[in-house]
């Protein structure tokens, strides 16, 4: 009878010592946020473009990181970030419908700004500099391409133009591809 | 059988035996005629950008600082010659890409008149090392091995790392060029004044002048010197003429036995080394008051009508330096800028002579075509491990850099690899093994520069967030508060305001 009470208490004691340690561990090492989303927007490119159809890079790591969405939808993020997400989720890579597209930076024609503040909202990473009926001008080494002041511009004077090759940020191509062709391309047309 | 045992417990023998094709050895430099006009990009070094002192109609004089280093790692560019700016904007640079760079454009006046304004130090064995290191920086001087890393920077010392030796690097392993073969034989005094400023700039004891075996003239020359002028602390070393023997790591494990460790300078195993034309160009600086405005350069190749050594100023187009050798019509050659190992094609010889610019090579077409053959699939021979100083895989770290394996290549050391080209050159399958490295390291910049970039948006994008939010809540507390100040008012004031109290 004794042995029974012995196991009872001692079992009771590990178990309540146990929940006291556990306790403890959820306090001390408390996670932040979902880790996950973190590694996936971690990924993106931060253009919060919008073009995977949620409202930024952190809302669509989100969406993936609980399987609402397809890791495919970063078209500014391409190959690469698709490859890196389905490593990350462990799911099977998808194509890209739409093909890369050269990087691109927001310019607004200053003459025609009527300085209506309306871009400035409406940039995520306050690229855009300007007052009430002041020019706007947009900076251009912090734009990210997102074209999301296209659209509440009233007089339509913002374009978006190719951002230009810079020599620091030259690469070699990989050998025998198309681009390699292609930078042989333009040397031949420097030359003539 | 004995000779087989030994041979195992020998240093791997690393590095290739090209043929040399010094056509050019025994050709006295020549001073280059002064050119109608100069164009200089405003950046020939490893470093910063210059930005440019002068404007379009400016007068400038032959040595005048025309554009200032903008930030530590950077070299100041100086005028060629007496002349007029007549343009500042872009122009084609020697670069694989075909990009252009900002530069300026001067038109020389026939003069060639010096500016006297920089000081000749005479007395350098009784100034400051920091004296004649301002004046190696203000002279614009970066390594003309090839290199092009501003010199100054080199000369600094550090409490930490002192500088036990300095080694003069006179090993000119690339094929055709013999540009530093002749400085060593015609200035081999000034080579060696120039050598005992660098000592005495980073309080060194001994020197060594490595030169390879295939230059008895220029070891001859050094050996000379050292016997008349009794320099017991500088020895002369004659060095296996293989390539890449010119290579700084690699020379300084030959001499030294010592390895530099990968991503660390020779600095912190205390050395330095020097390019015996960038010694020359201390030596000028400092005795003569002569910023870097000239380089030696070798003209080759086998469709060069007449090759030579010149000494040609920077800025001088490179046309018209064939020209000068020449070579007029440069349909169907092949040029090269630089060596055949490591050199950039050039597609159009519109670029001009820069600090970096050793040799312009021109090529027959056949020449070319027989070294060009299509890629096959690797046979795993293992020929490229064998010849790569820097004990590297070439073949799995190809492989790796084709399939865009970019997590992996760090453990195989891909920064360490010097683009040599040896494994390319033996490799059976003409794998181009090196290009496939330079396509490595460019997507790995690529990635770095898009995360640190993607990193700042989402500061900035949280951080409007932020300010959205906290604009949001000052407006509700400013409201709340609004209402409380009226509720509070409200009962006392009663007649004043009837219809807002009654409400």
């Amino acid at each position: 009878m004794q042995n029974l009470f012995t196991a009872m208490l001692s079992f009771s004691l590990f178990a309540l010592i146990s929940g006291i340690l556990l306790a403890i561990a959820t306090r001390f090492f408390k996670v932040e946020g979902d880790p996950i989303v973190e590694k996936i927007d971690a990924l993106l490119p931060q253009t919060q473009c919008g073009q995977c159809g949620f409202p930024g890079c952190k809302p669509y790591a989100t969406a993936v990181a609980e399987e609402r969405a397809e890791v495919n939808h970063c078209i500014p993020g391409g190959e690469r970030t698709m490859l890196a997400i389905a490593d990350l989720m462990g799911v099977e890579p998808k194509e890209i419908e739409e093909g890369p597209t050269a990087p691109m930076v927001a310019f607004i024609r200053e003459d025609e700004c009527i300085g209506c503040t309306l871009c400035i909202k409406s940039c995520p990473v306050d690229a855009i500099v300007g007052a009430p009926k002041q020019y706007h001008t947009i900076i251009a080494k912090d734009c990210t391409g997102c074209t999301l002041c296209l659209e509440p511009c009233p007089v339509d004077c913002i374009d978006m133009l190719i951002k230009p090759e810079l020599l620091e940020h030259w690469a070699w191509p990989l050998p025998g591809s198309n681009r390699a062709e292609l930078g042989h391309e333009r040397k031949e047309q420097h030359h003539a | 059988m004995l000779k087989s045992l030994r041979s195992l417990f020998q240093p791997k023998v690393t590095g290739i035996y090209p043929e040399k094709h010094k056509l050019t050895a025994t050709a006295a430099i020549a001073e280059a005629p002064l050119s109608s006009h100069y164009i200089l990009p405003l950046k020939q070094h490893i470093g910063e950008i210059c930005t440019p002192l002068v404007r379009v109609g400016d007068r400038v004089l032959k040595g005048q600082k025309i554009a200032k280093s903008q930030g530590y790692l950077s070299a100041a560019i100086h005028a060629p010659t007496s002349g007029i700016i007549t343009k500042i904007g872009e122009h084609a640079i020697t670069h694989p890409s075909g990009l252009s760079m900002e530069s300026i454009f001067i038109e020389a006046d026939g003069n060639d008149q010096w500016d006297t304004t920089l000081a000749t130090l005479q007395d350098w064995k009784q100034l400051e090392p920091s004296i004649l290191r301002e004046r190696v920086r203000l002279s614009g001087i970066a390594g003309l091995g090839g290199a092009v890393f501003p010199t100054f920077i080199k000369l600094l010392q550090d409490k930490n790392h002192p500088i036990e030796s300095v080694i003069l690097n006179g090993a000119e392993c690339e094929p055709y060029l013999t540009n530093d073969h002749r400085l060593m034989v015609e200035h081999s005094e000034e080579i060696v004044l120039g050598l005992q400023m660098i000592l005495h700039m980073v309080k060194a004891n001994t020197a060594i002048i490595a030169i390879e075996d295939n230059k008895p003239d220029a070891i001859a020359c050094f050996q000379r010197i050292i016997t008349a002028q009794e320099l017991h602390h500088i020895e002369v070393k004659s060095l296996p003429s293989s390539y890449p023997q010119g290579s700084e790591k690699q020379l300084i494990e030959f001499l030294t036995k010592k390895q530099v460790p990968a991503g660390k300078l020779p600095l912190h195993i205390g050395l330095i080394c020097q390019n015996v034309g960038t010694t020359k160009a201390i030596h000028d600086a400092i005795l003569w008051g002569k910023p870097l405005i000239e380089r030696v350069v070798t003209v080759s190749g086998d469709a060069m009508p007449n090759p030579g050594n010149m000494r040609v100023r920077l800025g001088t187009p490179i046309d018209q330096l064939l020209a000068w050798h020449g070579l007029e019509n440069m349909d169907g050659c092949h040029l090269i800028h630089g060596g055949p190992m490591m050199g950039e094609r050039l597609g159009h010889a519109h670029a001009p002579v820069v600090k970096a610019t050793n040799a312009v090579l021109a090529f027959l077409p056949q020449t070319m075509m027989a070294a060009h053959k299509e890629e096959s699939p690797c046979i795993r021979c293992g020929d490229c491990s064998q010849v790569c100083p820097a004990s590297l895989t070439p073949n799995l770290l190809a492989d790796l850099c084709r399939q865009d394996q970019f997590e992996k290549v760090a453990d195989y050391h891909l920064f360490d690899c010097i683009e040599c080209g040896c494994c390319s050159y033996v490799c059976p399958s003409h794998i181009p093994l090196v290009h496939y490295f330079r396509y490595g390291k460019g997507q790995l910049a690529t990635i770095k520069r898009e995360k640190a970039f993607a990193d700042e948006s989402r500061q900035r994008s949280s951080a409007k967030e932020a300010r959205i939010q906290r604009e949001k809540e000052a407006k509700e507390a400013a409201a709340a508060k609004r209402k409380q100040a009226r509720a509070a008012t409200a009962p006392v004031t009663p007649p004043t305001q009837p219809t807002e109290g009654q409400s």
